[in-house]
């Protein structure tokens, strides 16, 4: 091979390699990647049964139950509607009622979310910025102040 | 008073930065020496306010004085001492202190050390570093004070973030900023080559010793990281590919590559262009690193500040510092022609593979972590992506990198011949292969594909870097002149690439084989896990210094015989009302057993009744972070080569082709 063509079967190579590696890449992201939904997003129907994906909301107040071993059952709201949540498992330190949190998982088909994963993030008054986000109306502020409303607000049938 | 005088100083320090800038690039474009030695000084009089005004902040913690907004809002009169001192970097404003002081011992060291060289280069990597040093001052006087005044004052502080009170948050930040902000020695110089058109192999030779020390300090303060997750976020978990972490983790990976093509720049002259460039990506990331977790963008622990107008001034800031470096060195860099023919099968071309596998790691995890905010600034949607992608994406990167480790050695620079690598590698080859499937065997009695696929890979680099050290020592008569006969640099890039293959072990053993599990238990009752037996004998309430605490015992049973008991804590910390996991790790070089107290799950107020209990068992947990231990050690004997203390007759030598330009 003359040096031109030694060059050429290298750059080749390299092109090839990164293709490979962009490719890889792009599926491992599209396979990864999880939507930020609402309580309201979901009964509006926007999600498969079963699919991952990240819900945030309020902790409506006394409704936190538990069952058997680590079993429990609590309501997660927005302003507007609210959804049954069941989680097996310690949830984090900083899970309270009225407190915003971010549930990892997928909705069953009895209407229920399970989730496979709690987090709370760390200060009471704190709410994960994508709850605050999405409770968010047109002026800016919040539709509703994040925990009193959360007390009022019925579950949605 | 005091605290007057710390904003003085700030004050002055900036106005001091100025002239750093400006008089010694005045000194470069009118090549006038007195200008120019203005550079020394002017930086060492900056550093030494910056101390001072860290000192001044120091003080108003030590002394609780809650005048000052920021010690009220992140200190307490119950803080224990040493708590307070690392109080001044517990959150936002005082963080960016630390940053500029780090910045100004960086500075004050390049001022001292680079004494012999010539002066051009000095003051332009100098009036570099003054810019970096102007743009934080700034940013800390405009819209971060941390000596702003509160009133009225108030009777006691708020108290520090619980989650930082832990020794391992004494040390982590200290130590990664000196990572983050040593890059920026590495960046200055790079400049200085651009500017001055002159990049040979003494530039090389004075850059890497910076730039490995920069490395080393960041290895240290990721692990460092790493091992206080560990312990105080109470999931067990030693990575989580947090952005923060991923913050750290590509100047970390792009530096790696960094000083990989610097050992090519000084030893063949090759790579030049390259290697510039890496300089300045390596700082461009660990400034995107300090806009990611400062600007509050991303949601962690670490983000303490949510003001937007911080997050433009940093953004604002990157862009101008990035975009004059990547103008400069698009005017620049074709200059730099590197000298000689480079074949791919050689040291050097194996190094250059090298680097386009840790470049484009770190472009991967750019990716996966800034889609998700770009998705949410383009109002496209919420989006997360989470560790699978990482996983994902890393594993097949990093196999081949920690492969080519072992090779590399072995292969000489220029040309390598295959039929002398082959026989230099068979043994190794062997042991690696053998020893990836009878220690997983031995220990476990089973031995899944993916664990003697990954001790393999562990071994190997393990066994090579062994392999490297003891060729070297063959040759001399006595085991100690064969020991002291091997350079520092090889003994370093040996442990370092050792300390890679420990830590690849670890993460095989840890990912295969850990057993976790979440129970729910009564006091008495026990549970078996993983062969041990683990009883749960209750909690009793505990008072500490500045918080109450759940204090649980459980007793940990191994055929028979107790091995540990150990005490896993739920504390409340009493001024911030945060509750908090302190977990309980009983270790030994071959496995952790690590329990964490859940909640309690019954109603009574005084948590007598059945807990939720985190139950872990994790072999070889420790070689992760002994792997970060043993690249840190290897980069301090890297750094500290006699090689490095510049000879007469190299200094001669550039003096010489200084002139001539």
């Amino acid at each position: 091979m003359t040096k031109r063509q030694k060059r050429m079967a290298a750059i080749a190579a390299l092109l090839v390699g990164l293709s490979l590696a962009a490719a890889l890449g792009f599926t491992a992201f599209r396979k990864n990647m999880m939507y930020f939904y609402t309580p309201s997003d979901l009964l509006a129907g926007t999600s498969k049964v079963g699919a991952k994906l990240r819900l945030g909301g309020l902790v409506e107040r006394g409704s936190v139950k538990r069952g058997e071993g680590l079993s429990v059952d609590f309501i997660l709201a927005d302003c507007v509607h609210s959804l049954p949540v069941h989680y097996e498992g310690i949830l984090p330190d900083l899970f309270r009622e009225g407190q915003g949190i971010v549930a990892t998982g997928s909705m069953q088909a009895n209407g229920a979310f399970k989730a496979d994963e709690v987090l709370a993030k760390h200060d009471e008054n704190y709410m994960p910025p994508q709850v605050a986000d999405a409770l968010k109306v047109q002026d800016g502020k919040h539709a509703c102040a994040p925990f009193k409303s959360v007390n009022k607000v019925e579950a949605a049938k | 008073m005091i605290p007057e005088l710390g904003h003085f100083a700030l004050v002055l320090a900036l106005g001091v930065a100025l002239i750093q800038v400006f008089v010694p690039a005045y000194g470069v474009w009118k090549r006038d020496p007195r200008a120019l030695a203005v550079a020394t000084s002017a930086a060492q009089t900056q550093a030494l306010l910056v101390f001072f005004a860290f000192g001044c902040l120091t003080w108003s913690f030590v002394y609780s004085d809650f005048s000052v907004a920021y010690v009220a809002a992140n200190s307490n009169l119950e803080l224990p001492m040493v708590y307070r001192v690392t109080a001044v970097w517990g959150a936002h404003e005082g963080s960016l202190l630390l940053w500029v002081a780090i910045l100004g011992g960086w500075t004050l060291a390049v001022s001292i050390f680079n004494r012999r060289l010539p002066a051009d280069i000095t003051a332009t990597a100098l009036a570099v570093l003054g810019t970096v040093s102007v743009g934080f001052l700034l940013f800390m006087l405009l819209t971060s004070n941390p000596f702003d005044r509160l009133f009225p004052v108030p009777l006691d502080g708020k108290d520090l973030n619980p989650l930082l009170q832990d020794p391992g948050m004494v040390i982590h930040p200290p130590m990664l900023y000196m990572g983050y902000v040593g890059f920026s020695v590495a960046f200055a110089f790079a400049i200085a080559a651009l500017v001055s058109g002159r990049l040979d192999s003494a530039w090389a030779r004075w850059t890497r010793p910076w730039t490995t020390t920069a490395w080393l300090f960041m290895t240290l303060g990721i692990t460092l990281g790493s091992w206080w997750a560990y312990h105080v976020l109470g999931w067990g978990g030693w990575w989580f590919w947090d952005p923060v972490e991923n913050a750290s983790f590509m100047p970390w990976l792009v530096g790696t590559a960094l000083i990989h093509s610097l050992a090519v720049t000084e030893k063949r002259g090759l790579l030049k262009s390259w290697t510039v460039l890496l300089a300045i990506l390596a700082f461009g990331l660990s400034l995107l690193g300090t806009f990611l977790v400062r600007s509050g963008v991303i949601v962690s622990v670490h983000a303490f500040a949510s003001d937007p107008a911080r997050g433009v001034f940093i953004l604002g800031f990157l862009t101008i510092i990035l975009g004059a470096s990547f103008l400069l060195y698009a005017w620049r860099a074709p200059k730099l022609a590197s000298e000689g023919e480079m074949t791919l099968f050689s040291r050097e071309g194996l190094l250059l593979i090298n680097n386009v596998f840790l470049v484009v790691a770190s472009a991967s995890v750019l990716l996966g972590t800034l889609y998700p905010l770009l998705v949410d600034a383009l109002a496209l949607g919420k989006i997360s992506v989470g560790p699978p992608y990482f996983n994902a994406v890393f594993l097949p990167l990093f196999a081949p990198l920690v492969l080519m480790v072992g090779v590399a050695a072995t292969v000489p620079w220029k040309r390598a011949k295959l039929s002398e690598i082959v026989r230099h590698l068979r043994m190794p080859l062997i042991i690696a292969i053998a020893a990836a499937i009878v220690v997983p065997l031995y220990i476990h009695g089973h031995a899944p594909v993916a664990v003697i696929a990954g001790g393999f890979l562990g071994f190997w680099a393990i066994v090579t870097a062994a392999q490297e050290i003891w060729r070297r020592m063959r040759a001399k008569t006595t085991l100690s002149a064969g020991l002291l006969g091997v350079p520092r640099g090889v003994w370093g890039m040996s442990l370092a690439h050792f300390g890679l293959g420990v830590w690849a072990l670890g993460v095989t053993f840890v990912s295969s084989y850990s057993v976790e599990k979440d129970v729910r238990l009564s006091p008495g009752q026990s549970i078996d896990l993983s062969g041990y037996e683990f009883r749960f004998d209750g909690v009793e309430p505990h008072v500490g210094p500045n918080y109450d605490s759940d204090y649980g015992t459980v007793t940990i049973e191994h055929h028979g015989e107790v091995v540990a008991t150990v005490h896993p804590e739920k504390r409340l910390y009493r001024a911030t009302q945060q509750m908090m996991t302190e977990a309980a790790v009983d270790h030994t070089p071959l496995r952790d057993i690590y329990v964490a107290l859940g909640e309690p799950l019954s109603e009574d107020a005084s948590h007598t009744g059945d807990w939720a209990l985190r139950l872990y068992y994790k072999p070889m947990m420790r070689l992760v972070w002994l792997g970060g231990a043993f690249m840190v050690l290897g980069g301090l004997l890297a750094a500290t080569d006699r090689r490095y203390r510049l000879t007469r007759a190299a200094e001669a030598n550039f003096a010489k082709n200084s002139a001539v330009v």
